[in-house]
Formats: C-alpha cells, structure tokens, sequence
C-alpha cells in the first residue's frame, strides 16, 4: 500500500506540475513536451486504477498521435512568443471565468460524493468487477454490446467530421506533377515510342 | 513490520527484478553489438566484399572497436540548439528501445511482466519511436535535421496506422491481448501461414517504422547528409545508433511474437522440440534480421510521395479489408475464440 501511495503522489504531483508548465512554458515545443509528460502521468495514474486498458489506449491515441501532430504544427509554425505575451491580460478575464467554471463543477461533484453517500449505490454497475474480467472485456461489453448504437452514432459524427475537414482543405492546383501508377502501367510501347527512320544526310 | 517482513516484501522481489531485466539487458546489448557487425558482414557478401575482417578473429572485435572510437570521441553541443531537448532525444531513443523487451516472452514463463495488454503496450511504446527523432531534428537548431524530422513524423504516423490493424487481426484470432496467450494460440499453426498478407504488410511496415532501408528518408544520406542526426557526435550518435538496432531487433521479436509463434518449435515431434524454446525464438528473430540486412542491401530507397502512397493509398485499405475479411471468416466458421 505504501508503495501505491508513494507512487500516486509522484504521478499526481508530476502531472500537475507539468500542467503548469504548459501554461507557463515560455516555448511553445517545450509546452507540447510537457503536456506529453502530463499524459504520460495520467496513464499511470491509470494504471495504478486497475484501468491498464485505458493508460494504454491514453498514451496510443494522446502521445502517440494527437501530440506527435501538435508537436508538428507548432515546430513548422514560428511563434513569435512576445507576440503571444502581449495579449496575456486581454484574455486574462475570459480564462480565469472558464477556470473558475470548471472548479466550481469539480466541487460540486466532490460535494455531492461527500454529502449523499447513497449516491454510489445508485450508479449503475453494468459490468462485472474487474477481478472477473480484464477491463478490456468489461469495455468491450459496455461499448460494443450495451451501448453499440451510442458507439456507433459517434463514429458517424466523427466520419462526417473528418470528411468535412478533408473537403474544406483539400485543393487541386493546376500544373503539379503527379505520379499515377496504373496510368503508368497501362502504357503501351506504341503510345511512348515510335521509330523514325532517319535518311542519311537530311535529319529530321 | 519487522525487519524480515521488508526484506521479504520490498528488497527480494527488487532484486529478483533487476536480475531479471539485467538477464534480458546483457544477450540484448550484445545482440545490437554484434548486429552491426552481422550487417556489415552480409551486406559485404552479397556485394562481393569480405566486410570487417581485420580486428580480430574474422572482424569480430569489430563493434567493440567501433564503440571505442566513439566513446572518446568528443561530444558536441551546438550553439544555437536547445541543450535539453538536444541530449533528450538520444536517450529517449535508446530507453525507448529497451523497455519494450520487459512484456516480450522468451518462452512460457520466461517474461520480466505479463501483463494483461501486453500488445497494446508494445504498440505504445513503438509509437513514441518518433519522439526521439523529432525532438532530435527540432533542437539541433538546423535545416537538415529538422527536415528528417518533419519527414519522420509523417511517415512512422502513417504506417502505425497499418500495423495497428495487423496487430488487431492477429488479436481477433487469440482473443487475448496477452502476449503468452498468442504464442500458445499459434500451437496448431503459425500465424504466418494463414495470415500471411499481414505479415508481409507488418514486415513492410516495420522497416518503415523503424527507418531502415528502403524507407531510410528520415536518414537519406544523399540528400539530408544524415537527416535528423546531423548534429549528433560521439556518444549522443551511439546512442541513436545502437536505438535504431535495438529497435530492429525488438520489431522482430515482435513479429516472431505474433506470426512466427515465439518459442514455438516448427512441429511438435522429435528432433525440433528437443531444442529449448528461448533458442528457437532466437533463431527466428536471427531470420528476420537477417532479411531486414537483405532488404536493405537489394532495394533503392523510396521516393517520398511513392512512400506515403505505398501506406495511405495501399497497406491501409489492403490491411481494413483484411480485418474484416479475418472477422467475418471466423464468425461465419464458428470460430470466435473464447
């Protein structure tokens, strides 16, 4: 138990201190470093759940994806940091009322948990407990048999958004050369060649 | 707690740990070692050239040679690169490399953790292969590097995608994400043979995660002088080095993993299973080796655009397609394993 506690608090204490430096970082390679590291802690806060299909699912799809092209975009882009400096205060208000949000909704959770215990054993507990099942199993049954259409429903949004990103940004130009392999297999010698017969001392 | 409890609960299972990644560690680093030399060696035979053959027996002190010259080499930080980053990035690599082999099974029982999602922690760790290089190629501060590391981003993201869905077909056969679980599920047969498209689109894609020939572009020597290592000297260069040949021998043991049934002999009679499991997981994993070394000597590298062609426009809808096709047959056969 001690280990897990010591453990907890180095995750804990690693991911919010990364996430501050996110915020604060005055380079912005190095905020997407450390969110990556945020993401790391969560994983193995994760882990430390019993949540060990999660953990990797978060460092997969977070850190091995959605931050590999964060990390693109904001290394080809040259941010200008004191640029970025002078509008601090501007939007200073407008954070610290989305911040303020999110606490007071994260309290009233915590609040509910503590003042209604009966509360826990209303949630409804659809998958057997994970000493039965590995948590993939549980997932899977959750996600596939008691909630397929729900599942299916985000995948058709999420089908329908990636395709109005592709047509919004995607451009043909006029003039770029393009490589068409069938094309190019379909060629017949009679279409790229044809033999002249020289006669001597005319040319062409 | 006494004192016995302590010793029993937290500095004897620390140890045996520790010997066992030590165990795991040393065969490992001797292996990269001993790759490099393989690599010279065969790529010299099949161009009619002996290879090193002067330190040493054969050459074999070579990589010990090798790794000498480097280490006293001097180390060099440019100027204008971002130190951290700059030193990180080897490191990563090579870390990287290693930890992978601790969910890795050499035969039944023979593993530093089996865990529950063994396959999707390797694939974790195989995605942040591309870390190293980015941030490699960023904080040297430079053009080169940073252009093999946009080049690298893109293409280890673009085909992680095929060999995730590899990885799943392989996973509906076991129905266990448990990597003991799917050399045992391959008794009967090798997943090879009745997968074998996918273990060629994993084996294409595996050289194309691991930046080997013919997809080296974030290298590409002939137009990146060294793409994102340019900057990298001595010690900080072995160490991507020795990371990149880490990584080609863990991609084949996970490949022996999944299609070659790990320690599994080729039939179970006689003279085959009086050889111990760990042996033939070597042998198989020599094999793959060997014809990464085989590729890399026969064919010229891809050009960007036919590379990024080759996974978007042909592995990922061959492999799609190959999932489904592998889902319907064994639910129409009845067999959905438990």
């Amino acid at each position: 138990m001690v280990i897990q506690a010591l453990a907890f608090y180095l995750f804990a204490g690693i991911t919010v201190a990364s996430a501050v430096m996110v915020v604060s970082s005055r380079n912005p390679v190095h905020s997407v470093l450390f969110l990556i590291l945020a993401f790391f802690n969560s994983a193995g806060l994760f882990v430390l759940l019993g949540a060990e299909f999660l953990a990797m699912i978060l460092v997969i799809v977070y850190v091995g994806a959605v931050a590999v092209l964060f990390l693109f975009v904001v290394m080809m882009l040259d941010v200008n940091v004191a640029q970025l400096r002078q509008g601090f205060l501007q939007y200073l208000p407008i954070g610290m009322l989305v911040g303020i949000v999110l606490l007071m909704e994260l309290a009233l959770i915590g609040g509910a948990w503590v003042l209604t215990p009966e509360i826990e054993a209303a949630l409804g507990q659809p998958i057997p407990p994970v000493t039965e099942v590995t948590n993939t199993e549980a997932l899977g049954q959750v996600i596939y048999t008691h909630y397929v259409y729900l599942f299916q429903a985000a995948g058709l949004i999420l089908l329908v958004a990636m395709i109005g990103a592709i047509v919004l940004t995607l451009r043909t130009r006029e003039g770029v050369k393009r490589q068409s392999i069938s094309k190019q297999n379909a060629k017949q010698r009679s279409e790229a060649v044809t033999v002249v017969k020289v006669p001597t001392g005319e040319g062409m | 707690m006494g004192e016995g409890a302590f010793l029993e609960g937290y500095v004897i299972p620390t140890a045996i740990i520790v010997a066992q990644i030590v165990a795991v560690m040393i065969p490992i680093l001797l292996g990269v070692a001993y790759l490099t030399y393989a690599e010279r060696k065969v790529i010299g035979a099949i161009q009619l050239r002996q290879g090193p053959m002067t330190v040493g027996p054969f050459g074999l002190l070579q990589p010990i040679a090798d790794a000498l010259k480097l280490l006293t080499k001097e180390t060099i930080l440019p100027a204008g690169s971002n130190r951290i980053v700059f030193l990180m990035a080897p490191m990563l690599t090579f870390i990287l490399a290693i930890i992978a082999w601790a969910v890795i099974p050499f035969d039944e029982g023979w593993v530093i953790s089996d865990i529950n999602v063994g396959i999707l922690y390797l694939f974790a760790i195989s995605s942040l292969g591309v870390y190293g290089v980015i941030m490699a190629g960023w904080a040297s501060n430079s053009k080169y590097p940073f252009l093999g590391a946009l080049r690298s981003a893109a293409q280890m993201v673009s085909y992680e995608v095929s060999i995730g869905f590899v990885m799943v077909t392989v996973l509906l056969c076991v129905g266990s994400l448990n990597l003991t679980d799917i050399v045992m599920a391959q008794q009967t047969i090798w997943f090879a043979v009745p997968l074998l498209p996918m273990f060629v689109i994993f084996f294409i894609s595996v050289l194309a995660e691991t930046n080997r020939a013919p997809f080296d572009l974030p290298e590409g020597e002939s137009e990146l002088v060294a793409g994102f290592m340019v900057e990298y000297s001595s010690m900080s260069f072995a160490l991507f080095f020795l990371g990149e040949y880490a990584n080609m021998i863990l991609m084949s043991g996970i490949a022996t993993v999944l299609f070659l049934g790990g320690w599994l002999p080729p039939v179970d009679i006689a003279p085959f299973n009086w050889i111990p499991g760990p042996i033939w997981f070597g042998l198989k994993v020599a094999f793959l080796l060997f014809v990464f070394l085989w590729v890399r000597a026969t064919f010229p590298r891809y050009r960007y655009d036919q590379l990024m062609r080759l996974g978007w426009k042909v592995f990922l809808p061959f492999s799609l397609l190959w999932v489904v096709l592998t889902a319907g047959v064994l639910v129409a056969f009845d067999w959905v394993p438990a």
